[in-house]
């Protein structure tokens, strides 16, 4: 790695404020790792990257559920509809709590660059609770519909709506295993370089699920409740 | 603070940015905190937007879906922009691309079945027809 | 205790599946007590089971895909001879049991042959012709590898406990759901499918990654070998479709096991959205396969022919057209179904379109031969034989690509015609070209040219044999799948791809004859310059079999065609390189993961086949705690120092001492 190093172009401030470099040639960089012939990249850049990589493979999987569930909507059976089934005050809540948990978990991210044990900690154990609240929440919203019959064996409508909003459910309980998972490593380990990138990776997977939510709130519940 | 202290590694690297990287410098105040605060703000106010167009009446029936859909994507923009950090820069353009290249699948994917199935649908003989016979 | 498993899984009244459980049961275990006698199971748990060298996982990768094709070629031979034997009579395969083997066998070749074997080969190439010591997670790869291996065994399991899915190769609804199949072979298919679905995405975004983000100084993207190109658009393919098969697969789950209503008939349930679905995944797979395969003939066409690979930035361009169009055309797997005529007609026009895309790539090897100094080695001999009949097979493709004709075609044994024509020819030929190709670098040795070269004309011979007489069968109005024949005009057509099975049989042999001598000849084949057929890319760079670590010093590259341009430059400047100053580097240390990882998964999938929930649980916190222990691991690495790497150097073939023969 370090005869790469030597070659990269150093003569770039630290801090620099203009990526695209006005005024210093064509703005495409030919020295750029990654893009062209600079060499491999950090391990930093390509374990974000394929984390990202990865991220979109289950946006796509998500699709395939969008999918199911705009072709099958109508299939109520002669069941309840989302008009009769959906509280928007719940879904409102859940929005706020995972929207504030992708904030907290940015909050952390910064702390982390600070190298701030403290309130790393704090933030992502903050991040970890909304998060817990909003699943909680789903979980109630689940088992009460379950209990008036509304399961999602009732209709082609409900499968495709609790597979859907339990899949985003199930990434999210999967999220808070990492999380705590990595809380604890975190502790033990302190600001490990593999630690950080770990941590980055989740700020990733969280921002990733509350943008999936807001495609959720958006065409399941607000049109399901509005139609 | 420079931006190579932030890099766990030995060495940062500067033509290439990670997804989701933050790229602070000593310009911004309060050491990045001020993008998380104003994406905050928009996304919250994006999400009552929301709410309101598809509750309140005050958007013409048939247009709520479009008004959602709109409010909708500027909200995951907000998200992209202000928490995962993609910007238009050189340094990002791999992470542009794979991003295009997803969204342009999901698209590709819930649009054709729709399409398909809807025109499935419509063929289909009714159910209700056969049984009688 | 036990869910569903019971004795009466076992089929005691069924000979043939029984006895070849039996055969294959007693193969193994006298490998394992071969191993054991010899004492190699240290040898093989440290350097290959705990492996997580590129190389070794790639390797791995083929020898699965191998054992595989042997198996789904069994299948194959059973039903050719099934419908001979089944004219105007039973046969000797029940109806039941016959459609077990047509599922499996487009199962196993599709997902435990083809893939395995293509992605074996991107393991072990790409990352030697980027310039590179290992994929971008090394650790990631063993577990990829490993949940392969766990679907595959899953699926060999059904041979002996329970059954194999009934339902073809994709389990389409209705069929598939609980009212019509309520045995386990539909739930073996499934569990299969989703853990080494899971194992290829993670392969998908690793290739990815590492082609994106790790190509040695100055390899551009327009600088990369035509393998690492069509590697890249086949890894975006597995990014972008998997997880529509994993969602799809997950919705028939659902149905089946929690009586959700995606595909059934009731209750709003609508199967023709699995065949939506499952197609909008299946379409793109034909190009994750095909693609590696034309990056592999790309590079031996240029190879063998001694000559740059004609058209290079439109083979670039090609590749990715196919890449973004293959998303667009799945419709044409199912236009007998109603869509209409405005839906299919945009359909077949894409589709017709994405052949264009190919037809650059066959008009850019037809041009790289032309003037060359062609050699006619085996692998040559393979792309040679491919560029012929794969055309064939992309114009009936082209032909079945107009609706009309499809709705007289459609399921009829031209069809199978076709796939087999695109399949073989394409990804077979391709897979065979690239491990005689690539065989020397992995083990230092190169393969018989004869027994090579008679492996290539039994195969070809009997694949004309089999495949053409379909085509015919076909066209007269066989459907796919019969289990016995009633119609006389068929019987000759059948009876000459009967024969040609038999040719296939012995060209199969010929290969496995192949592999044994040139292992026993291994001496006399050695390989010791590193570069047997004259290379042009950087794998022939180092030497054969490469150290762990690939390079000892990361490659400078200058040009397209990286190793050609620096063999050009040394014999030019009568300069035979200069031994290079050392660095320590560090490599990924060995880690069982995988192993441990794919262990408890096909734990899991079995006990969720069987209903077993209590085994299933366990399997989770198992697997759960493999990755708590990989991720609280102090030490990821270890040096190799500068004394070290300068050593295996020396004893190897390095770069910088070749051509001096030449030079004297």
């Amino acid at each position: 790695m370090s005869a790469v190093s030597g070659a990269l172009p150093g003569a770039i401030s630290p801090g620099r404020p203009d990526p695209h470099r006005l005024g210093h040639g064509s703005g495409h960089s030919h020295g750029a790792t990654g893009h062209g012939e600079g060499g491999p990249a950090s391990k930093f850049v390509t374990v974000a990257y394929g984390f990202w990589i990865f991220l979109l493979s289950d946006i796509i999987m998500f699709s395939a559920f969008f999918a199911a569930y705009a072709v099958l909507a109508k299939e109520i059976a002669g069941g309840p509809s989302g008009v009769d089934l959906f509280e928007l005050p719940r879904v409102a809540i859940q929005t706020g709590l995972l929207l504030t948990s992708s904030f907290t978990c940015g909050l952390g991210s910064l702390a982390s660059h600070r190298r701030d044990m403290v309130w790393t900690q704090i933030w992502l154990l903050v991040t970890g609770i909304l998060g817990a609240a909003f699943l909680v929440l789903e979980v109630q919203e689940f088992a009460g519909m379950i209990e008036e019959g509304a399961g999602p064996s009732r209709s082609a409508f409900l499968s495709a709506f609790f597979a859907l909003v339990g899949c985003h459910g199930l990434h999210v309980g999967m999220g808070l295993l990492w999380l705590g998972t990595m809380i604890a490593q975190l502790w033990v380990k302190g600001f490990r370089a593999d630690i950080l990138r770990r941590l980055q990776c989740f700020n990733l997977f969280w921002h990733a699920l509350d943008i999936i939510w807001i495609a959720i709130f958006t065409l399941v519940y607000l049109l399901g409740a509005s139609a | 603070m420079s931006d190579r202290d932030h890099r766990p590694e030995e060495f940062a690297d500067l033509d290439d940015s990670a997804p989701g990287e933050e790229r602070i410098n000593e310009q911004e105040v309060a050491g990045g905190l001020l993008g998380y605060v104003t994406g905050f703000g928009l996304a919250i106010l994006l999400t009552i937007a929301s709410f309101v167009a598809a509750q309140s009446g005050l958007i013409y029936q048939p247009a709520i879906i479009s008004a959602l859909v709109v409010l909708a994507i500027a909200q995951m923009g907000v998200h992209l922009v202000f928490f995962i950090h993609l910007t238009t820069g050189p340094d990002n353009t791999n992470n542009v691309l794979a991003l295009a290249f997803g969204v342009f699948i999901v698209v590709l994917v819930v649009l054709g079945s729709v399409w398909i199935m809807t025109h499935l649908n419509h063929n289909m003989m009714p159910m209700n027809g056969i049984q009688m016979q | 205790m036990l869910g569903k498993l019971d004795w009466s899984a076992i089929p005691f009244d069924e000979p043939i599946p029984l006895i070849a459980a039996l055969v294959v049961f007693l193969a193994a275990i006298g490998v394992l007590a071969w191993i054991t006698v010899k004492g190699f199971w240290p040898y093989l748990w440290r350097e290959w089971i705990t492996s997580v060298d590129h190389k070794r996982i790639g390797v791995m990768y083929v020898l699965l895909a191998v054992l595989m094709l042997l198996r789904g070629f069994i299948d194959a031979i059973m039903m050719r001879t099934q419908q001979i034997a089944a004219i105007h009579g039973p046969g000797y395969l029940p109806p039941d049991h016959y459609d077990q083997i047509f599922s499996a066998h487009g199962t196993i070749m599709i997902f435990f042959g083809a893939m395995p074997f293509m992605i074996g080969l991107m393991n072990l190439v790409v990352p030697l012709q980027l310039g590179v010591r290992d994929v971008a997670f090394p650790t990631l790869n063993s577990v990829s590898f490993w949940l392969t291996a766990s679907g595959a065994l899953l699926v060999n399991i059904s041979l002996v406990i329970g059954e194999f899915a009934r339902t073809g190769w994709l389990p389409y609804a209705p069929l598939s759901e609980l009212d019509y199949s309520p045995g386990v072979g539909v739930d073996y298919y499934l569990w299969a499918i989703q853990i080494s679905g899971v194992g290829t995405l993670m392969t998908g975004v690793n290739l990815v990654a590492t082609i994106l983000k790790m190509r040695a100084l100055g390899m551009g993207y327009l600088r990369m070998p035509m393998f690492c190109w069509t590697s890249l658009a086949a890894n975006l393919l597995i990014v972008a479709a998997f997880p529509i098969l994993t969602a799809t697969l997950a919705m028939l789950t659902l149905d089946r096991y929690l009586g959700f209503h995606f595909f059934t008939n009731e209750a709003g349930g609508n199967p023709m959205m699995f065949v939506n679905l499952i197609w909008a995944w299946g379409h793109p797979e034909v190009y994750i396969l095909v693609l590696p395969a034309f990056g592999i003939f790309s590079e031996v066409f240029s190879t063998f022919s001694s000559k740059p690979l004609f058209g290079y930035r439109s083979m670039v361009a090609a590749t990715l057209f196919i890449c973004i169009v293959s998303f667009m055309v799945w419709l044409h797997h199912f236009f007998t179904m109603g869509a209409g005529a405005d839906v299919n007609a945009a359909f077949g026009i894409a589709t017709s379109i994405i052949a264009v895309g190919t037809g650059v790539k066959i008009y850019n090897w037809l041009f790289t031969m032309y003037g060359g100094r062609i050699r006619f080695d085996t692998p040559m001999l393979w792309a040679i034989g491919f560029i012929t009949t794969f055309t064939v097979g992309g114009m009936t493709g082209v032909l079945l690509a107009v609706p009309p004709a499809d709705f007289m075609l459609h399921n009829s044994m031209f069809l199978v015609a076709h796939f087999h024509n695109v399949i073989i020819a394409g990804v077979l030929f391709g897979a065979f070209a690239g491990f005689t190709y690539w065989f020397p670098k992995a083990f230092g040795f190169r393969l018989h040219e004869g027994w090579g070269k008679a492996a290539f004309w039994f195969t070809l011979l009997g694949f004309i044999l089999v495949f053409l007489p379909l085509y015919i069968v076909g066209l007269q109005g066989m459907t796919r799948r019969l289990q016995h024949i009633e119609i006389d005009p068929w019987v000759p057509w059948l009876i000459v791809a009967a024969c040609g099975i038999l040719v296939m049989i012995v060209g199969a042999a010929c290969q496995i004859t192949q592999l044994v001598v040139s292992i026993r000849h291994r001496d006399e084949l050695r390989d010791e310059t590193g570069d047997p057929w004259d290379g042009r890319s950087l794998e022939w760079s180092t030497s054969s079999p490469p150290p762990s670590f690939n390079f000892a010093r990361l490659p400078h590259v200058g040009g397209e065609e990286a190793y050609w341009t620096m063999k050009q430059r040394r014999i030019e400047m009568q300069d035979s390189g200069e031994e290079p100053a050392y660095e320590p580097i560090e490599m990924p240390k060995n880690s069982p993961t995988g192993f441990v990882a794919a262990f408890f998964a096909t734990l899991v999938g079995f006990a969720l086949i069987w209903h077993i929930w209590w085994l299933a649980i366990i399997g989770l916190i198992g697997a759960y705690a493999t990755f708590v222990v990989f991720a609280w691991r102090d030490v990821a690495e270890y040096e190799v120092s500068a004394e070290e790497l300068e050593r295996i150097e020396r004893a190897g073939q390095p770069a910088w001492s070749k051509h001096g023969e030449e030079l004297a």
